[in-house]
């Protein structure tokens, strides 16, 4: 057993100055970032218009609308309803099937493993998230103009909007695969395309499967909203419904939209595990 | 250098071909009936969302040519020869950006403190008791999937015309999302610290806020920064109901086809979004080192 050797503490209050006395600059930095956030926030809610007195006559109406809601009733318009559902699931599946299929070529571009200059990376990377960077509706709005009002432009605006999503995705799930067998293939004389093929699209086919699945199910979200543009599906019928204030259909609507993403989620999740195994879905 | 292959007798390799060929001929035919039945969803998709292959190529040139026409002004130059021309409303549409970004500020604040609030109470490991945090998920649940621009629909009504509903839609989806993400981190932090804390004799409110804050707070403020970045999309898109920002220019442009306008605003949305996730992109990888930048 040793003695504990005599602790210098003027020596080490030297060496470490930052421990023992923090600067000011490092102890204000947390309540000044709050209390610029509040500023922001107090300054925001002037701007846009908040008042106690909206406020409180809003929530009023919004009780009424709520008491209106109730039961929920679709009156005689079910079987229209129900085709519009259809219509929504529809554009959902195809339109992220679209989406996947072209975005798998052009992600092998993206990729820094598969093209190493970044001269042709680059522009590809910026094309894509220039597509991302504009919402799902505005390509409706777009599509509409095109091929007009219906559900196959509700199809084009998912593709075109999940094929920026799905580009940037798909690279760095390609990123991720292990170099060796791409090595490997190398080594026995195979081509760069036998290189893609045999190397890397057999490890990252499964995550790409998991990424797709996960996506029909947040499309099917996004379907029902297009059709607030007019780009076909359950959305139509909703923004109609709010617009002529019948809420018992309203709330009708809001339930089937909320019963049938419960669906797709428990049947793609069933479907992802089988695909990849449990341990691969974070 | 001679390399000895060992050749298996016939019998024996009959048997382990037959063998392999069966495993292989029952993935393949899994691999056909998953592709067949996906095929099949395909084609009723298809005829349920009333796709027109036809409508589709002839119209397609539109699509093409629509992005030459937003690139082209009035005098039927390119727009990017005369920025002043192109860019004509700059004024009155970076005002509307600002109230863009405001209302997604106050929005995921507010939504990100709701959620703050509401997150304990839904996490397996530090729920009171069972039917609250039954009933906390399943609200939870509800703001997240009924759709942010529903809710806009509905408050535009209640609320009236203007910013005020755009926030609060933004701010009771933001609380779903927010609430279910910061609640999964409650759910993955250490539970020692609280029984340390609880063996002290404290109150369930202190326990949460000696315990397990201090393990959280750095997620929490991640993960609001992420719900930023996709409140500025979404609040672009909000003017389009009437809820305010700059989308209500959009739409209007877009719907009366004021070409060059609808190219200098979907340009203005494009840099500000790029602006703003490069921003809580290095935010948050200053605040919480390089890993938490994903």
């Amino acid at each position: 057993m040793s003695k504990r050797p005599e602790v210098d503490t003027a020596e080490i209050r030297a060496r470490y100055p930052d421990v023992f006395e923090r600067p000011a600059a490092a102890r204000l930095a947390t309540p000044a970032m709050i209390v610029a956030a509040l500023a922001i926030f107090v300054y925001g809610l002037v701007d846009l218009d908040f008042s106690p007195s909206r406020l409180f006559n809003g929530l009023s109406q919004l009780g009424w609308i709520s008491m209106m809601m109730i039961p929920p009733d679709p009156g005689s318009s079910l079987p229209l309803y129900l085709k519009a559902m259809g219509e929504t699931l529809s554009i959902a599946l195809l339109g992220t099937t679209l989406a996947a299929l072209f975005a798998l070529p052009v992600s092998l571009f993206a990729a820094r493993n598969v093209v190493p200059s970044k001269i042709l990376r680059f522009p590809v990377r910026r094309f894509l998230d220039s597509i991302r960077g504009v919402d799902t509706l505005i390509w409706a709005l777009v599509w509409i103009n095109v091929v007009g009002l219906g559900p196959f432009a509700g199809v084009l605006a998912i593709a075109v909007s999940d094929f920026g999503a799905f580009g940037k995705l798909f690279s760095e799930a390609i990123e991720g695969a292990d170099q060796k067998q791409v090595e490997g293939i190398r080594a026995s004389g195979g081509s760069a395309l036998h290189e893609i093929r045999f190397g890397l699209l057999p490890q990252v086919l499964p995550v790409i499967a998991g990424q797709v699945l996960y996506f029909i199910e947040s499309n099917t979200r996004s379907a029902t909203i297009i059709g607030i543009v007019g780009a076909g599906g359950i959305g139509l019928q909703l923004a109609e419904q709010i617009r002529v204030l019948e809420w018992q259909k309203v709330s009708f609507l809001i339930l089937m939209i909320l019963v049938a993403v419960a669906a797709i989620d428990f049947i793609s999740s069933k479907l992802r595990f089988a695909i990849i195994g449990r341990r691969a879905v974070a | 250098m001679t390399l000895a292959v060992s050749i298996l007798p016939e019998q024996q390799l009959a048997v382990l071909n037959a063998a392999y060929r069966k495993a292989v001929a029952r993935k393949r035919l899994r691999l056909a009936a998953g592709a067949g039945l996906f095929i099949a969803a395909l084609i009723v998709a298809s005829i349920g969302a009333e796709v027109n292959l036809r409508t589709f190529f002839t119209y397609f040139g539109n699509f093409v040519s629509y992005f030459d026409r937003i690139f082209t002004l009035d005098n039927g130059q390119r727009v990017w020869t005369n920025f002043g021309e192109w860019f004509w409303g700059w004024h009155k549409w970076l005002k509307l950006l600002a109230e863009t970004l405001l209302i997604s500020y106050v929005g995921t604040l507010i939504g990100a403190v709701l959620a703050f609030a509401l997150n304990f109470l839904a996490a397996e490991n530090t729920s009171p008791a069972p039917w609250l945090r039954f009933a906390v998920r399943r609200l939870l649940e509800f703001a997240r999937t009924v759709p942010g621009i529903v809710f806009a629909l509905i408050f535009v009504i209640a609320f009236g015309l203007g910013p005020m509903a755009g926030v609060l839609a933004i701010a009771i989806h933001s609380t779903g999302a927010l609430g279910k993400l910061f609640s999964e981190i409650v759910e993955n932090a250490d539970m020692k610290p609280v029984e340390g804390i609880r063996s002290t004799g404290a109150s369930w409110l202190s326990c949460m806020r000696f315990a397990i804050l201090p393990q959280v707070s750095a997620g929490y403020a991640s993960y609001a920064l992420l719900r930023f970045e996709i409140n500025v999309r979404e609040a672009s898109v909000m003017g389009f109901v009437g809820a305010g920002g700059i989308g209500q220019e959009l739409i209007v442009a877009i719907r009366k086809f004021y070409y060059s306008d609808v190219s200098a605003i979907l340009v203005t949305i494009i840099v500000t979004v790029f602006l703003i996730d490069i921003t809580t992109g290095w935010v948050r990888g200053r605040l919480f080192g390089k890993e938490a930048r994903t």
